[in-house]
């Protein structure tokens, strides 16, 4: 790692001052991708701001929404009381990520905000996009196991790894922000970024814009939610493909449902066709298959990503098989 | 006649570079004393910061903000015991209690940790008495070339605290973070489900 200079305001607005108005300085919560990042040289910074203490961890049901302050550790939110019993599909998320100790480190804000874990990215000796404009893309012909289907393009294919981001997609979630102009409200669906000819812009963060705390709205009693993880080995593992679920039937038939998917997309996917393709109609294999098949579309694979084709449909099979009650 | 072993040698050459930082005696304490109010914080490169290490205060002063919590503990607190695997927290034999919850002290700064009550594994036993998970896993030999080890205890203290030891599925879930080259892990999910017999 390369020296840096470190300091712990008290305060957020101070925070947001002190990284706003040096380009090369960042913010650290729980340090756990951002240690990482600078002992690789895959990122640099001259000043590092730490937010860890800053009293923005509190975790508040109300209105039929949980707030959760963008510093809560992914330990604590799993399984704070509301959580498992009101919204599994994040508990679920969150405990299929990383190991025990990461999520005790780990903050909730600190999580959307990790960078891919393409290994062309973190690894300095090669051509990335991402972490130098202009470089080329190493990926594109190079060993993309782990890359995206869709959303990529001809600068950049890194998948993002968070599976918080995922379930969070799926629940409609809002990001509530602190920066240089003051706060504002981002809608998930609008975070991300495509990586279009900018794929070195992750999100829609400003230089010294902080998350202040994820808002999530609680679903109606009686809504399926599942996270289902699919990766190399049984635990402690990036996924290969995610889905994530928040399903509403009456009956047979669907009236809502919402659909994430990680690891197939260079950000936390969704698909409004594949979700109109199970609208209102019975929930069936038939019509899951449907749902699944116009999800991947345009997919783009490469050798050594095709596979995730099928997988991401038989993973989206799995998930909402079991509510069919065998209808097929 | 002291016995001498790569340990040893370790640890006096550990406790010699501790010299500027041994436990402070009860007497005069740090003019910037934590509870003082203190000005905008500004930035530092180096830093002078206060751990308290298995129950003793440590004043670590000049002490680069690079410098993780791994390595200040074994390069100036001479406690060699969390043990540096990956260096990426990915190996989990780092692993240390901060404030009784368990960490990968190669992710975090040490001046992050700044004022934190720190276990390692040099501070589970009582005098010659072993804490009942390292007597377990010596009773079920469950370790061999011993690297991961220190971190498998720390990580079973805080596994069976936090109560997942309810079956062996549970046990091996979460004690992923703490790999074992030597693919000890059955022994270690017997010690762990023995520890936390003896524990509750």
């Amino acid at each position: 790692m390369r020296d840096f200079s470190y300091v712990r305001p008290d305060a957020a607005a101070e925070a947001v001052r002190l990284v706003a108005r040096s380009a090369d300085a960042t913010f650290v919560a729980g340090g756990t991708d951002l240690l990482n990042l600078m002992k690789d040289g895959a990122e640099d910074h001259a000043l590092v701001v730490d937010i860890s203490r800053l009293p923005l961890a509190g975790i508040e049901e109300s209105g039929g929404r949980l707030r959760i302050g963008a510093m809560a550790r992914m330990a604590d939110v799993a399984l704070h009381p509301v959580v498992p019993k009101r919204l599994p599909l994040l508990s679920q998320a969150l405990l299929a990520s990383a190991s025990p100790q990461v999520r005790t480190m780990a903050t909730i804000g600190g999580n959307l905000l990790q960078r891919t874990r393409c290994w062309y990215f973190r690894g300095t000796g090669f051509a990335c996009n991402k972490r130098e404009p202009g470089s080329g893309c190493a990926a594109l012909e190079g060993r993309s196991r782990w890359h995206a289907v869709l959303g990529g393009g001809d600068h950049c294919i890194a998948v993002h790894p968070s599976d918080l981001a995922v379930a969070l997609r799926a629940l409609d979630a809002t990001v509530h922000t602190l920066g240089p102009d003051g706060a504002r409200t981002v809608s998930l669906a609008d975070f991300y970024r495509e990586p279009g000819d900018t794929p070195h812009i992750d999100n829609a963060l400003r230089h010294g814009e902080l998350i202040t705390a994820v808002e999530v709205p609680l679903p109606p009693a009686g809504t399926h939610q599942r996270y289902l993880k699919l990766r190399d080995r049984a635990t402690f593992e990036f996924a290969v493909v995610s889905v994530a679920a928040v399903l509403r039937t009456r009956g047979r038939i669907v009236e809502e449902a919402r659909l994430a998917f990680g690891g197939i997309a260079t950000q936390p996917w969704r698909s409004a066709e594949a979700e109109a393709a199970l609208r209102g109609k019975p929930l069936t294999e038939r019509n899951i298959a449907a749902a699944g098949r116009v999800l991947v579309r345009d997919a783009q694979p490469r050798e050594d990503n095709e596979f995730k084709v099928e997988l991401v449909q038989r993973a989206l099979q799995d998930v909402l098989g079991r509510y069919t009650g065998g209808s097929r | 006649m002291p016995e001498h072993s790569r340990r040893n040698v370790l640890k006096s050459g550990g406790a010699a570079a501790a010299a500027v930082m041994a436990p402070l005696p009860d007497g005069p304490r740090p003019v910037t004393a934590p509870h003082q109010v203190r000005q905008a914080a500004q930035p530092k490169a180096v830093t002078d910061l206060t751990l308290e290490v298995n129950g003793e205060r440590h004043r670590l002063e000049g002490v680069e903000a690079r410098v993780t919590l791994l390595d200040a503990l074994r390069e100036r607190a001479g406690l060699t015991g969390a043990k540096k695997g990956c260096d990426r927290g990915e190996c989990g034999a780092c692993t240390v209690l901060a404030d009784g919850r368990r960490i990968k002290a190669c992710l975090t700064l040490a001046v992050m940790q700044d004022g934190r009550s720190i276990t390692t594994v040099e501070g589970l036993a009582r005098g010659e008495r072993l804490h009942p998970v390292q007597e377990a896993f010596i009773r079920r030999d469950a370790f061999q070339c011993g690297i991961c080890t220190p971190g498998q205890i720390m990580s079973a203290v805080a596994c069976i605290e936090e109560g997942h030891t309810g079956s062996e599925d549970e046990i091996r879930e979460w004690m992923s973070g703490n790999l074992c080259r030597c693919s000890c892990y059955p022994n270690i999910v017997d010690a762990v489900a023995d520890a936390a017999k003896a524990v509750r």
